[in-house]
């Protein structure tokens, strides 16, 4: 029988562009500390860790066992999980599993990245097949905006539909101390911003950031004892759809996501997500991906995006908050990007998310999304599932 | 723990070049062997693990290449970057986590990189990789350590070399099958001092793939279950440097856990046999030393002794081990494989006769930083 | 704790060095080069399952999980699905050089296939650019190929 898991403790980095008074290690360091320090425990008290990153971003092989310094694994089980952008939601549905199968009664997950110690877009252009991609796929930018162009023309929606939402999650980044940019902005900025690839400019894509997250998840009747209020784990599930870029069907949404988060939703017996459902952490690397994957979510129905999000549904006090930490438009660091949704998603549970609590979170989503166009979904709640 | 068992298996031949296979080749053919060895479908599979290394593959989320290919396209996947062992470790959770059946896929084309730079990669960028530590170097430093602490000889660890090679004879799977003498050893190219040539493990192309079921699906397979009894895994310092590489710490600590886990008080008498991460010679009487098989610095004894050979009370790599072929991050996986065929009975050539209990051993990380330990058996 | 200890200019350290492959191309890789170089045509490769045609030919079919084996020789034509023009810079991981920029990422649909082929299409001016159009493959000269997706030069739009 798999146990219960609840989330008891959470810690991450100042985000900033720029580390270089910290090597990796003691990057992470920062983050396990804070989460450690959060739930009052001790890296004694730690069963087993797992770790995420990309390689190719510090080119640093075998990150786990390089990391025992930072990551407090000396001595301990230690196992390394990646999945590209999903790495951070992957390493925390690890985490989950390393408790529910009886294994590890106290866990540790980290998600890192020090973008600032590589070109990230040369390091990503390297996850496309040398074979048959490399020589022109040109990062994640050009693919997204693929993706873009097909749903503006799909259902009409306009370069300032997407601006809201990055002017949406910059605002909340206003909120939370740990982001990393910090600085309001309007339509009209993101609309003079340059042009990267049509129709994605600058300010409707993440930044590059150093950082790192650590989440303390504990076994049922442990976790009680750890924090007074847990956030349980009511649901995770992952697609990695596809392998090619070629496959990807642009005009049928975000097939992954439509598919992860109906297994989660069965999971947890949710059956009105916008409705169930009171805040919402999602990995939203570009604007654009906050109008049109917000439906494959099914918090609204297909080409309803703009619209919902035009309506405040998702602004803080609307029907479903979405990312109240200010989200991947204001904080990068890739690795860790994923369990930084899980992390605030956590807080939010917990009642522990300061200026960006939503009031009496009973239901948080968390998702990642990276490689080819894959998703993970988790489902945290405050009642014991 | 509840019952969960490896209800099927399978392995490529190891080979120094497969030219003619992409890595969606290897884990295409490792996932539709797997299914037909266990006589399950892909429909009974619900999760996927697959394990790759993005340094190894030259390719940033190497996972990309091949989820397609191990039929994962619509089922909850993830991926292990690291040993074999931790990769199906994390399969084997999942199962005790909820899920029904985890296939476990792993893949490695060492002709395609330059391995050198590869475990280049491993060391610290700042303090170490300049310098140039790769895996030989860095293992030469370790093989030094222990010969001076203990006073073992070089031809105690050209006698390992001579071993596996020659069990490798008997399996049809292996890269470098080969009858050597100690003096054959000793008078190979000096790679680094004290490590031979022949001390060295090859660089192999190879995938392997298992399926690990919960009690219910595990009978709805055609093969004989083997049975899951502990799994334990830890790391120790990473700089050389803090470590005292002649004492394994933190395999002595996984293998405690493990054991502990299955019930086994004495592993000398409890195990049948045992399938080790020999990457070099010296490995294996230094992991058996971990393990708890002997005391510090009797491991090379054991081979003295005769205990690990063929015909020994605890056969030590029948299928020639890792010297004899070596497909990083599979080589883990294949120790696993290797087990669960002596505990079905099918290791042909290479069997141990009634091997009711076996061992299985990974590493990750420079000169054995991190290990991973499985005890499998015949019985719930 | 704060401390106001002067740690003097903090340091960073560049590692180069470029880690070498020889990347498989694999049998129906392989034979759609040497098709394009032999007769510069293009190659697929039809699933007996579900009907769908891969370009590039793969072994298999990932939603049947079924090994493809019929291949077909299809047009150099195709239409615009999707396409960006790409206007920052990075360098090349082939060349470590910078690639000139600005220019157009494209998402083909070669004539008779059903999946989606990517290439660069020889317009940067947006305006000039529209989904559906439709385009033809240019060549590189035979004894400049080297087989490897550059042996395909650009795609050209016909309107
Ligand atoms: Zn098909």
């Amino acid at each position: 029988m798999a146990r219960r898991v609840a989330i008891v403790g959470t810690g991450q980095t100042d985000h900033r562009s720029h580390r270089p008074d910290v090597n990796g290690r003691e990057m992470i360091y920062e983050a396990v500390k804070r989460a450690l320090d959060d739930c009052q425990l001790s890296i004694h008290d730690i069963d087993a860790i797992i770790i995420g990153n990309m390689d190719h971003f510090e080119s640093i092989n075998y990150v786990d066992t390089w990391s025992v310094e930072g990551s407090g694994a000396v001595m301990k089980p230690i196992m390394k999980v990646t999945t590209g952008g999903t790495t951070g939601a992957s390493v925390a549905i690890a985490a989950y599993y390393h408790v529910a199968s009886g294994f590890f009664d106290k866990v540790l997950a980290i998600g890192w990245e020090k973008n600032s110690e590589s070109d990230t877009t040369a390091a990503i252009i390297t996850c496309s097949d040398p074979v048959w991609d490399r020589a022109f796929y040109s990062g994640a930018i050009p693919s997204l905006a693929t993706e873009a162009s097909a749903y503006m023309k799909q259902y009409g929606a306009t370069q300032e539909d997407a601006a809201r939402v990055a002017v949406r999650d910059r605002t909340n980044a206003l909120s939370n101390p740990h982001a990393h940019l910090r600085k309001p902005i309007t339509i009209e900025d993101v609309m003079a911003s340059p042009m990267l690839a049509y129709p994605i400019k600058l300010l409707d894509v993440c930044p590059r950031t150093d950082g790192a997250a650590a989440v303390v998840f504990a076994a049922d009747g442990v976790a009680q004892k750890i924090a007074p209020k847990p956030a349980w784990i009511r649901a995770c599930a992952a697609r990695h759809t596809y392998s090619w870029f070629g496959d990807v069907d642009y005009n049928a949404g975000l097939l992954s996501l439509q598919r992860a988060s109906k297994e989660a939703y069965q999971r947890a017996g949710i059956r009105e997500p916008a409705d169930e459902i009171d805040v919402a952490e999602l990995y939203l690397p570009y604007s654009y991906a906050g109008l049109k994957w917000i439906e494959d979510l099914g918090f609204c129905g297909p080409g309803e995006g703009p619209g919902f999000i035009r309506d405040g549904h998702t602004d803080m006090g609307g029907k479903i908050p979405v990312n109240p930490s200010g989200g991947v438009i204001s904080t990068n660091c890739i690795g860790a990007t994923a369990l930084l949704r899980v992390a605030e998603a956590a807080m939010q549970v917990m009642g522990k998310a300061g200026q960006r609590q939503v009031p009496d979170v009973e239901v948080a989503l968390a998702t990642g999304f990276g490689g080819c166009f894959w998703s993970d979904v988790l489902i945290l709640g405050k009642a014991r599932p | 723990m509840d019952n969960i068992a490896i209800v099927g298996v399978a392995q490529t031949k190891y080979e120094r070049r497969k030219k003619d296979k992409t890595y969606y080749d290897l884990v295409f053919e490792m996932t539709k062997g797997v299914l037909e060895d266990s006589g399950l479908t892909l429909e009974d599979i619900d999760n996927v693990i697959t394990v790759s290394n993005d340094f190894l593959d030259g390719r940033t989320i190497s996972s990309m290449a091949v989820g397609e290919a191990a039929g994962a396209g619509d089922k909850n996947i993830s991926t292990v970057e690291g040993d074999g062992t931790f990769g199906a470790f994390y399969g084997a959770m999942r199962v005790l986590g909820g899920f029904n059946t985890t296939l476990v896929v792993a893949h490695s084309k060492g002709s395609e990189g330059d391995v050198k730079h590869i475990t280049n990669g491993m060391f610290d960028p700042i303090f170490q990789r300049l310098l140039g530590l790769e895996a030989i170097s860095a293992s030469a430093l370790q093989a030094n350590a222990y010969m001076d602490r203990y006073g073992v000889r070089e031809e105690s660890f050209a006698r390992v070399s001579v071993k596996n090679h020659a069990n490798a004879k008997n399996n049809p799977y292996a890269h470098l099958p080969m009858e050597l003498t100690i003096e054959d050893v000793m008078a190979s190219q000096k790679m680094a001092d004290p490590i031979k040539l022949l001390d060295c493990s090859p660089v192999s192309d190879g995938a392997a793939a298992i399926i690990i079921a919960n009690e219910a699906h595990a009978r709805k397979a055609k093969t004989k279950p083997v049975w899951i009894k502990g799994i334990a895994h830890c790391a120790e310092e990473y700089f050389l440097g803090d470590r005292d590489l002649t004492n394994p710490k933190s395999l002595r600590d996984a293998a405690k856990r493990a054991y502990a886990m299955a019930g086994i008080a004495d592993p000398l008498k409890s195990l049948d046999v045992v399938e080790l991460y020999d990457a070099f010679s010296y490995m294996e009487p230094l992991w058996l030393e971990g393990l708890g098989l002997c005391n510090p610095g009797d491991g090379p004894k054991l081979l003295d002794d005769g205990i690990t050979t063929m015909s020994g009370a605890l056969p030590v790599n029948p299928s020639g081990g890792v010297l004899s072929s070596h497909a990083l991050l599979v080589a883990g996986l294949a120790r696993i494989i290797e087990a669960v065929l002596q505990l079905r009975g099918e290791a042909e050539n290479r069997q141990v006769e009634g091997a009711k209990t076996g061992l299985a051993h990974g590493i990750n990380g420079p000169c054995g930083q991190s290990h991973c330990v499985w005890i499998l058996g015949t019985e719930k | 704790m704060a401390t106001e200890r002067d740690y003097g200019e903090l340091l960073t350290l560049t590692f180069s060095t470029p880690m070498p492959y020889e990347w498989s191309i694999g049998k129906y890789g392989s034979l759609f080069f040497h098709e394009i170089r032999e007769s510069q045509r293009f190659t697929g490769i039809r699933c007996p399952q579900c009907g769908k045609v891969y370009v590039p030919p793969r072994r298999l079919c990932a939603p049947c999980f079924k090994e493809l084996d019929e291949l077909i020789i299809l047009p150099n034509l195709g239409s615009i699905m999707a396409f960006s023009v790409v206007n920052y810079p990075f360098p090349d991981p082939a060349t470590g050089e910078q690639r000139p920029i600005p220019y157009t990422y494209g998402c083909i649909k070669i004539e008779g296939s059903d999946n989606i082929f990517n290439h660069v299409i020889d317009e940067t001016n947006v305006e000039k650019i529209a989904v559906g159009m439709k385009v033809a493959a240019v060549f590189k000269g035979k004894e400049e190929m080297q087989g490897n997706i550059q042996d395909i030069r650009h795609f050209r739009i016909l309107g």
